[in-house]
């Protein structure tokens, strides 16, 4: 063997030869140029194409996450909460992640408490998907054993759930948040920006599949949203909205409202409307029920007007509470329309007409004052005008416009038709007999200070209507059902027709009744409606006046209002 | 005779390991290599750990097959050059039976198939069989013959190679016959094939190239398109392309350090721990731990090339140089994939990447360098 390869070597030059160590050397060039290859390549991508691909690579793991901001709580005027929000978990799965082992799906089912074929199934059914539920909302507790099972394709994500703990009883005032945590209705909508919070955001380094591998730093901390603290005092809101419901049960009414406001601050204590919705359940929610009617709804008030329209007479050197209006016969005709009192109740005062709701009487005052004397004391007075509450939807009521009014107009106005005004807005008009004159506009948020108001009439008028309201609210009176053991009571009942598409409905009514108490010295103006009672029993002194009675009887003892009246009467 | 040998040995001027020399040659092993063989396993199970996501169950398997590998290493290390030569015909004929039945295994409906098991007992390739077997029987053939070999010698040879070859690209395993055809062309070179006859072949070869790419699998063209343009399709065949060399260049020069490589760690990077293991290396140790195993490996090559080169016979040079010659194929082929300059074959990183047949492979040619080395005859000057 070595013979022959020395004789070959012998034969050709060392150096070219077959076995030479140009062959070697060749290859060890061959060698270093590739290796120069690779280091140049290699030199290229780590230093100059580094910036690049730096980025290509964080643009594949790092990631912007938000962090939830802690939606502020809405708490009524004792801080007694209304609407809170609670961490919840939603514990969802990727089931192409999902471990085959059905053994494993038993154990994450059982964790959830659910039943293993329903979630095997589940799985079966999303099989081609690669995203669905195991269980949404869940309490950070029951969904911690779940966690803990660390089976792949199991991810949880972090919520919060608003969580309503007074339900029904102001779901409208209140509203809901949607799924995404934002206001939807009521004052969750109005305040959303503030009770929602700033977002913040984190960096964060995520893998192929999505999975967070950890926090990298903060980029904003979230700011949680601000509490929101309403002038409503639930225990008085709880009362109302229950004796609401009492009586549209019992008159088997479409529904009702209630609002009841602090007659010296122009605070809204309480705002019941019926139907409602419990908020914390939203799979059956009634549409109407969404509706904060108090606030959205302008209704035609009937007589409940009576005593505001007097207020503008009794400015008038014409009317003073002394003026004798002869009322007979019972009726009259303007502009062919024919209005009638209940029976000819003769001659009357001013405070006789409030006390039988005469229609002639306010007519025959209205059409001795100057055409613009009552619509613009009902312009002081809000109507037509927003209340400024901020409440999504509030209702502003209309005026007829003043330069086309008629005299049928004019006189129908003094007793409460052809024109419109919303629960809320009656209450804040009511405010100004209710505090020396001085109306107060409404106000669903706790108010840091009483306002002083907007002086609409003298303190004079004001004293003199509360008495001759006081009439009203006595026994044997149209407003009997609504006294207070205990306490003077001012009020005025109204009974109108409802208004639809086809004119003013024949059987169709609502029952309202507005007042103040205590008369000595008045802290709260109340206004309730009933909708649509059905029965014979329709007139506000029947259906809304008992609601009154009670709800401001109890309103009364609880705001610690010392009784006013002697019991001398029986 | 033994004992000539080693007295032949000691004289030899190129060593400089002194007394300890004769104990190294005792045991038919090269002291530098084989510390240059550690040094680059060590450090390759180091930066393993952290490619297999920290699995200790990973890294201790690539430690005991390591073992496996360097006991195979010195095993053949103990045969002379000689009898490598006289069983390396049996060798070629039993790997050449083992490609034959995979084919017909596959044939029988198993689809791609490269792997022969009995089961239970062991599972390999033989194609990686035939890395070493088909150059060590190309030199067999040639080392008895005049060099530079004759025309008929060289159709003798492409006959000894293109069997095999054919077997395994019908696999189909492109790479795997590229390199093995690649080492035996190595063997040829050495040999002295003259420029003349390489000149022709090129040509040839570059003529064989179209017909080349009509007998290619689809998945085979659609790996040259997409090294060609790996932007043309970024999520599918291209990821693997972009993927690296955004590990890799997102190291920068210092890395980001082990176990912290955004792009690896997440799982952005495909066959991190097996033939993509170079990028994992790019993005947590930079350019500098590029160039330090690059250091390995071209100490490795020298230190191979010079013992081949000092090899006493014919045999042991043609074999010995192509060894050495693959293992840098080897390695220039996987980090030009990774780094984006190469298609993407499936040829893992010498000594670094998982997998245990490759390195025994490997080691068992480190084996019969060794063994070409350490056995001598004292020759008369």
């Amino acid at each position: 063997m070595s013979r022959e390869r020395r004789s070959t070597t012998r034969r050709r030059s060392p150096n070219n030869g077959p076995m030479g160590r140009g062959r070697y050397f060749f290859l060890l060039g061959i060698v270093i140029i590739g290796l120069s290859a690779l280091i140049g390549r290699i030199a290229y991508l780590n230093v100059i194409d580094r910036d690049f691909l730096q980025n290509q690579g964080d643009a594949r793991t790092l990631r912007v996450e938000p962090i939830n901001a802690h939606r502020g709580m809405i708490s009524d005027r004792n801080g007694d909460p209304l609407a809170i929000s609670t961490p919840v978990v939603t514990l969802w799965a990727n089931p192409q992640e999902l471990p085959s082992d059905p053994t494993q799906l038993e154990t994450l089912a059982r964790a959830l408490k659910m039943n293993p074929d329903t979630l095997e199934a589940r799985v079966e059914r999303y099989s081609e998907h690669e995203f669905m539920y195991l269980r949404r909302r869940m309490t950070p507790e029951a969904a911690k054993p779940a966690r803990e099972l660390d089976i792949p394709g199991v991810y949880a994500k972090d919520e919060y759930k608003r969580y309503y703990p007074s339900g029904d009883v102001a779901a409208q005032l209140v509203g809901v948040t949607n799924v995404d945590d934002h206001g939807q209705e009521g004052l969750e909508l109005a305040y959303d920006d503030y009770l929602s919070g700033q977002p913040g955001k984190r960096r964060v380094l995520k893998d192929r599949k999505g999975r967070l591998v950890r926090d990298l730093h903060l980029l904003k901390d979230a700011k949680p949203g601000g509490d929101l603290t309403l002038s409503i005092d639930l225990r008085l809101q709880y009362m109302a909205y229950r004796e609401l419901q009492k009586s549209v049960d019992a008159h088997d009414a479409d529904g009702g409202s209630l609002v009841m406001m602090d007659a010296r601050s122009g605070e809204v204590l309480a705002m019941a409307n019926l139907p409602s919705y419990n908020p914390n359940n939203r799979t059956s929610i009634d549409v109407n029920g969404l509706r904060n009617q108090a606030v959205t709804d302008a209704i035609e008030p009937g007589s409940v007007m009576k005593p505001l329209a007097m207020s503008a007479a009794l400015a008038t050197d014409k009317i003073d509470p002394d003026t004798i209006i002869d009322t007979s016969p019972g009726w009259m005709v303007i502009d062919g329309y024919t209005i009638s009192d209940f029976r000819n109740y003769g001659k009357l005062t001013p405070g006789e007409i409030l006390l039988h709701s005469s229609n002639i009487g306010m007519s025959h005052i209205a059409l001795q004052l100057s055409k613009g004397t009552i619509w613009k004391q009902y312009q002081r007075l809000g109507l037509g005008q927003a209340p400024g509450t901020g409440f999504p939807g509030e209702g502003s009521g209309s005026l007829p416009s003043l330069s086309g009014l008629s005299r049928s107009a004019q006189a129908s106005m003094a007793y409460g038709y052809g024109l419109s005004l919303t629960p809320l807005q009656l209450a804040s008009a009511y405010t100004a007999i209710a505090n020396d004159g001085r109306r107060l506009h409404p106000s669903l948020l706790k108010r840091p200070s009483a306002p002083i108001g907007d002086q609409v009439m003298s303190p004079t008028i004001a004293h003199e209507l509360l008495g001759m309201l006081e009439k009203i609210v006595q026994p044997d009176a149209g407003g009997s059902r609504a006294m207070v053991e205990g306490y003077r009571i001012a009020g005025k009942t109204g009974t109108v027709r409802k208004v639809t598409a086809g004119g003013y409905q024949q059987k169709a009514y609502r029952g309202l009744f507005a007042g103040i108490a205590p008369v000595s010295d008045p802290r709260i103006v109340t206004v309730v409606m009933i909708d649509n009672p059905k029965g014979d029993e329709y007139y506000g002194g029947l259906v809304a006046a008992p609601v009154f009675g009670r709800v401001v009887g109890k309103a009364l003892r609880l705001l610690d209002v010392p009784p006013d009246k002697q019991e001398t009467s029986e | 005779m033994k004992g000539l040998e080693w007295r032949h040995f000691s004289r030899s001027p190129s060593d400089g390991m002194g007394r300890k020399r004769s104990l190294w040659s005792r045991l038919h092993l090269d002291p530098w290599l084989l510390l240059l063989l550690l040094s680059l396993m060590g450090a390759g199970l180091v930066v393993l750990y952290s490619a297999s996501g920290m699995s200790l169950a990973v890294t201790l398997g690539q430690t005991s097959r390591f073992g496996v590998a360097l006991l195979a290493m010195f095993v053949i290390a103990q045969f002379s050059p000689g009898t490598l030569c006289r069983w390396t015909p049996l060798g070629y004929f039993i790997g050449v039976a083992m490609l034959v039945a995979v084919e017909v295994m596959g044939d029988m409906g198993m689809g791609a198939q490269r792997w022969l098991e009995i089961p239970g007992i062991i599972r390999f390739q033989p194609s990686e069989l035939m890395k070493l077997a088909v150059p060590m029987m190309v030199a067999t053939y040639l080392y008895k013959r005049p060099l530079p070999p004759s025309m008929r010698d060289l159709l003798v040879c492409a006959l000894i190679i293109g069997m095999p070859v054919m077997l395994i690209m019908r696999q189909p395993d492109l790479g795997t016959s590229l390199l093995v055809a690649c080492a035996a062309v190595f063997v040829i070179f050495l040999a002295g094939l003259s420029w003349r006859v390489i000149g022709l072949l090129a040509v040839l070869l570059a003529s064989a190239l179209p017909l080349l790419w009509f007998n290619m699998h689809e998945y085979q063209r659609q790996r040259v398109l997409t090294f060609l343009n790996p932007e043309s399709d970024p999520l599918g065949a291209g990821w693997n392309i972009i993927q690296s060399k955004t590990a890799i260049g997102s190291g920068g020069v210092f890395g980001k350090g082990w176990g912290l490589g955004t792009q690896s760690q997440l799982e952005f990077l495909p066959e991190r721990h097996t033939d993509f293991i170079g990028a994992v290396l790019g993005e947590e140790w930079g350019l500098i731990g590029m160039l330090v195993f690059l250091a390995l490996y071209v100490l490795i090559v020298g230190r191979g090339l010079f013992l081949a080169n000092t090899a006493q016979d014919t045999y042991g040079r043609l074999v010995g140089g192509s060894i050495v010659l693959t293992f840098f194929i080897y390695v220039f082929v996987n980090m030009g994939m990774v780094s984006g300059i190469l298609p993407v074959v499936g040829v893992p990183l010498p000594l670094v990447s998982f997998g245990g047949t490759s390195s025994v492979t490997l080691l068992i040619g480190f084996g019969i360098l060794m063994s070409v080395h350490t056995h001598r005859r004292l020759l008369p000057r």
